[in-house]
């Protein structure tokens, strides 16, 4: 299992600044770890970088690490944007871009972003195979890197995400949560692959909140980012990992549900998280 | 920490014990007197034995001296029984139960009360001055209902009618009893739980409830009419009512377990927090379970009662949806178990017993050897001097007179869109099928194969309508036969799903170029992006269904031993089955696809099986549903197939399935035990003892095992 570390985008600013400087300290002390992807989450409604263009500074100071999105919220913005966008980071980092989508959980994203939450299943589909045509044809953006575009994963928990995984994308990624919860989704997202007909295996990516040099701030954090879930935010902030064995517990017990990417993402945004991550995993 | 709880069963005062003991203040108020209940006994599990004994050990000693224990389970059905033993069960009067919690929460010092009463506008008022409210009021919970906001219940009801009763006498062992009368099927699940007393729950259809008159009747005229129905087995003991009146079950769910309410905690558990489905016996070890854990979550979070509840709750809520999970499964059994009463005992016994998925061929065999062997030898046909039983997936199957597959397990390695541009198949499809063949299964299945150039589903799916093919498939099929397994051939019309990219980077994407003209009963194209399809005229029909006929005796040359006859996933025929895909047709929409079945059936050999891959539900409102593919089913079996592959969805894009473990398990055992003709069942099969349990439970007669199980990452594209 190969294991990524999240990009600080949406936790608070060192120092209370702009966040910024410390996003790119970040990117490229990853890029000397024992990582294999930066990972970025997506809120529109909130103090959050956004998770295309985090990727694209990451890209400039980086070479080998993956840029994923764990994930972007597809509806909110149109398929040929955000097709474009995607197919522009996946071109100047030389193909090194994975699109993680999914519908996101807040209607105030989408009134934010002035998109429908009715029918954003639907709208969901439609942008997935949009993307897909618009990255193989002339007609909208620049050309990817990656021969007929980045890989598109696709998240959420219901029946309706499993098939929409199957039929548009090459592969599952889990929002997170203890291993048996992921090893679960693997097997139905294995399970609908299979339904469909498709051919091989789907790419199972997982996530996972770290917090070690303080594990409090981090707790508080998810508590405030998840609060629109209500009692569910406490239960995120239970699952935080808070120390190095809580990582190393988690790694393996993802890797034996047959995960093939866990990213690790940042409750607090101290650049010194991803050497003690490091370390943890090493 | 002052904790107030609201109810007195057997979770609010196994709390008011444990959280006592640790040294908080409680608060305990009961509606009813003492001593007042209206359940009879109630059921325990070694296991959970195990966790009331970890957990507060001075409980555990009186109520393991007060119950009684049993091993068997007794099925009464056809005028046998059947016992099976390794069942680790034990019963107690539930009166006995709530005594000595009560006795030992009152010892500990926790303010029991009874007889208290409770305001339905404001069940909280007796505990002002608590930190935390416990809601243990049971199903119909006051403090849930003045705050249905913070708690988001939702309420599902079984289709099913049942009544508790009690009775005046000790069943030997946990027994379940089967009696089909002219009014409808009653079944009981009755237990003793003290020396001289059973629980005797009585179970029916509501429309059996009805034609029985129940639905009319007193309490005392049901307890006689269902005294006089059972009377045989009740050996002139007397059936007891307390407050018995029919019920329709309603499994209870919450979407949070916790909340505010000004400046106190709520919390749930037992009754109040969820209910599972009697027949598995498990709502007072549930019960019981989250007092035990929401006591370990106090102590594992000192201080921090919002840590603590969401640890709890953390903890509990996947648990229980899990119990919530088989419970259903069990409710459901006995809701169609009618469709079962032409089973012998021993099956009809092993389905009860594995009827919720907790239960499997394997660890029933560890429990009783004996009764999984009994079974196993009918399943084989195996005669008493027989010593060697396969288990039921090495069991051979006839599929017609001149072929027999070797064993039960099916593999079909899927797509690989690798044919030549002209539908040849090469190299990748023996290779392929024979990676599929080397796992051991009996029947290996091909991606599907076109019987025109026009029917292909993408530019690389391989065909059979000209002799070269033919020739292709002769070498594929001898690789095959030389592996020992059998080759079924899956002739499939993609009709409106065709001309489309190999499936590398996702499904039903159109051809830029090359592409083709597509077929479908209506001019409905089958995504937004999808080409629009030519309605069939009548010379449309003649020549697919002519074409669907010689491919068939392509087939029977090159060696194939099975057909099967594509009618699923949304491809020709199965479009012209489905209102979704075929909503202009007046008549009859399966007219067609029997006419192909016809044409087909007088080609193919009558000594080789052809089976149909049938969508027997399209899972999408307006669409087919399970009860038409029932009689869609019994109309294939008349037209001469011989085996139906239960498939399901994909009728159009959006119709899938909840892709749980065995998730076609379900629809496969309707059609076969419905419409009465041999299934083929797939869906997230990847356990051989899935296999054994399906086949031996009488649910399917062949089992396609998932490819994830075999497929190695790599190996196939």
């Amino acid at each position: 299992m190969r294991i990524g570390v999240g990009l600080p985008t949406s936790t608070p600013a060192v120092g209370g600044g702009h966040r910024g400087p410390e996003l790119l300290s970040w990117a490229a002390r990853a890029e000397g770890g024992p990582f294999t992807s930066l990972g970025v989450i997506d809120r529109l409604a909130y103090d959050c970088t956004d998770p295309l263009v985090a990727l694209a500074a990451a890209a400039a100071v980086t070479t080998r690490l993956r840029l994923a999105t764990m994930v972007v919220i597809g509806p909110i913005r149109p398929a040929a944007v955000l097709a474009a966008q995607a197919a522009s980071l996946d071109a100047l980092s030389g193909g090194r871009l994975t699109l993680g989508v999914s519908l996101g959980a807040r209607p105030d994203d989408y009134d934010a972003a002035g998109a429908s939450w009715r029918g954003r299943g639907r709208h969901l589909s439609d942008e997935l195979a949009a993307m897909r045509d618009i990255w193989e044809g002339t007609s909208v953006g620049p050309r990817p890197a990656s021969p007929g575009g980045p890989d598109l994963l696709v998240g959420g928990g219901s029946g309706a995400a499993f098939l929409r995984a199957a039929r548009y994308a090459d592969g599952y990624v889990h929002g997170g949560g203890p291993p048996r919860a992921f090893a679960s989704a693997a097997e139905r997202a294995r399970a609908a692959w299979a339904d469909a007909g498709r051919p091989g295996q789907p790419q199972l990516w997982g996530q996972s909140y770290f917090s070690l040099a303080d594990p409090e701030a981090g707790a508080a954090y998810l508590r405030r980012y998840y609060a629109f879930t209500g009692p569910f935010a406490e239960r995120v902030a239970a699952g935080l990992l808070d120390s190095p064995k809580a990582v190393r517990e988690q790694v393996a017990g993802y890797a034996e549900a047959g995960c093939d990417e866990l990213v690790l993402l940042p409750a607090t945004s101290d650049p010194s998280e991803v050497d003690r991550l490091a370390d943890a995993v090493a | 920490m002052r904790v107030g709880i609201c109810g007195g069963g057997p979770a609010g005062l196994y709390l008011a014990v444990l959280l006592r003991r640790a040294g908080h203040e409680i608060v305990l108020r009961e509606r009813n007197p003492p001593g007042v209940t209206y359940g009879w006994g109630v059921v325990f599990s070694d296991e959970s034995l195990a966790e009331l004994r970890d957990a507060d050990y001075e409980t555990y000693l009186r109520i393991d001296e007060a119950l009684v224990r049993w091993s068997s389970i007794d099925v009464h059905y056809g005028g046998e029984l059947i016992r099976s033993t390794g069942h680790g069960f034990a019963a107690i009067a539930r009166t006995t139960l709530l005594r000595l919690l009560a006795e030992r929460a009152a010892a500990l010092g926790a303010d029991v009360a009874f007889s208290a009463p409770v305001s339905e506008a404001d069940p909280l008022a007796p505990f002002a001055g608590c930190d935390l409210v416990v809601a243990a009021d049971g199903v119909r919970s006051p403090v849930r209902s003045a705050h249905p906001g913070l708690f988001r219940p939702t309420f599902s009801p079984t289709a099913s009618k049942y009544v508790w009763f009690g009775a005046d006498f000790a069943l030997p062992v946990f027994t379940f009893i089967f009696n089909p009368t002219a009014q409808g099927l009653f079944q009981v699940h009755s237990y003793p739980y003290d020396a001289h007393r059973s629980t005797f729950i009585v179970e029916c259809s509501e429309a059996a409830w009805r034609s029985a008159g129940l639905d009319t009747m007193t309490e005392a005229d049901s307890l006689a009419f269902c005294q006089s129905l059972f009377d045989p087995w009740l050996s002139g003991h007397r059936l007891l009512s307390n407050e018995s009146v029919w019920r329709t079950f309603e499994t209870v769910r919450n979407r949070s377990w916790h909340g505010r309410v000004g400046e106190q905690d709520v919390v749930l558990v037992g009754d109040a927090a969820h209910t599972a489905h009697f027949s598995i016996g498990s709502g007072t070890r549930l019960a019981l379970d989250d007092a035990i854990a929401l006591a370990k979550a106090f102590v594992a979070e000192p201080g921090d009662r919002a840590a603590a509840l969401a640890a709890y709750e953390g903890e509990r809520q996947p648990v229980v949806e899990r119990f919530q999970e088989v419970a259903t499964d069990s409710a459901r059994y006995f809701e169609s178990v009618g469709r079962y009463l032409g089973f012998a005992p021993e099956p009809f016994a092993f389905n009860l017993l594995t009827r919720s998925g907790r239960i499997g061929h394997g660890n029933l065999t560890a429990r009783d050897p004996v009764l999984v062997n009994r079974v196993d030898r009918r399943f084989a046909g195996a005669g008493p001097d027989r010593i060697v039983v396969p288990p039921p997936l090495l069991t051979p199957l006839p599929l017609a007179a001149g072929c027999t597959v070797g064993n039960r397990v099916v593999v079909a390695p899927g797509t690989l869109d690798a044919a030549s541009a002209d539908g040849m198949p090469g190299e990748a499809h023996a290779a392929a099928l024979l990676d599929g063949a080397a796992t051991g299964a009996g029947l290996v299945v091909t991606e599907e194969v076109a019987p025109t150039p026009d029917g292909r589903v993408t530019s690389g799916s391989p065909g059979l309508w000209n002799d070269e093919q033919a020739q292709a498939w002769t070498k594929v099929a001898a690789a095959v036969h030389e592996t020992g397994a059998r080759l079924a051939l899956r002739l499939t019309h993609a009709g409106r799903r065709g001309a489309t990219m190999p499936r590398g980077r996702g499904l039903d994407r159109p051809l830029r170029s090359g592409g083709w003209r597509l077929l479908a009963p209506a001019a409905l194209p089958y995504t937004a992006r999808s080409r629009r399809p030519e309605p069939m005229e009548r010379a449309a029909r003649d020549a697919v269904r002519a074409a669907y006929a010689d491919a068939a005796g392509r087939a029977a040359r090159a060696g194939v031993d099975v057909l099967l006859l594509d009618m699923a996933d949304g491809y020709l025929l199965a479009s012209f089955l489905s209102p979704l895909a075929n909503p202009g047709a007046g008549d009859d929409r399966a007219a067609y696809p029997l006419g192909v079945l016809a044409a087909v059936r007088a080609v193919w050999p009558a000594d080789r099986p052809l089976a149909v891959r049938l969508v027997a539900d399209d899972r999408f409102p307006g669409g087919l549903t399970a009860a038409d593919g029932v009689v869609l089913a019994r109309r294939l079996a008349d037209a001469g197939a011989d085996l139906v592959d239960v498939a399901a969805g994909h009728t159009v894009p959006e119709a899938g399935a909840d892709y749980r473990r065995l998730f076609n398990a379900g629809l496969a055992d309707r059609i076969r035990n419905e419409a009465g003709v041999a299934v083929i069942v797939g869906g997230h099969i990847t356990r051989l003892d899935e296999v054994n349990t399906i086949l031996a439970a009488g649910r399917a007669d062949l089992c396609r095992l998932d490819p994830s199980r075999y497929r190695r990452r790599g190996a196939l594209p």
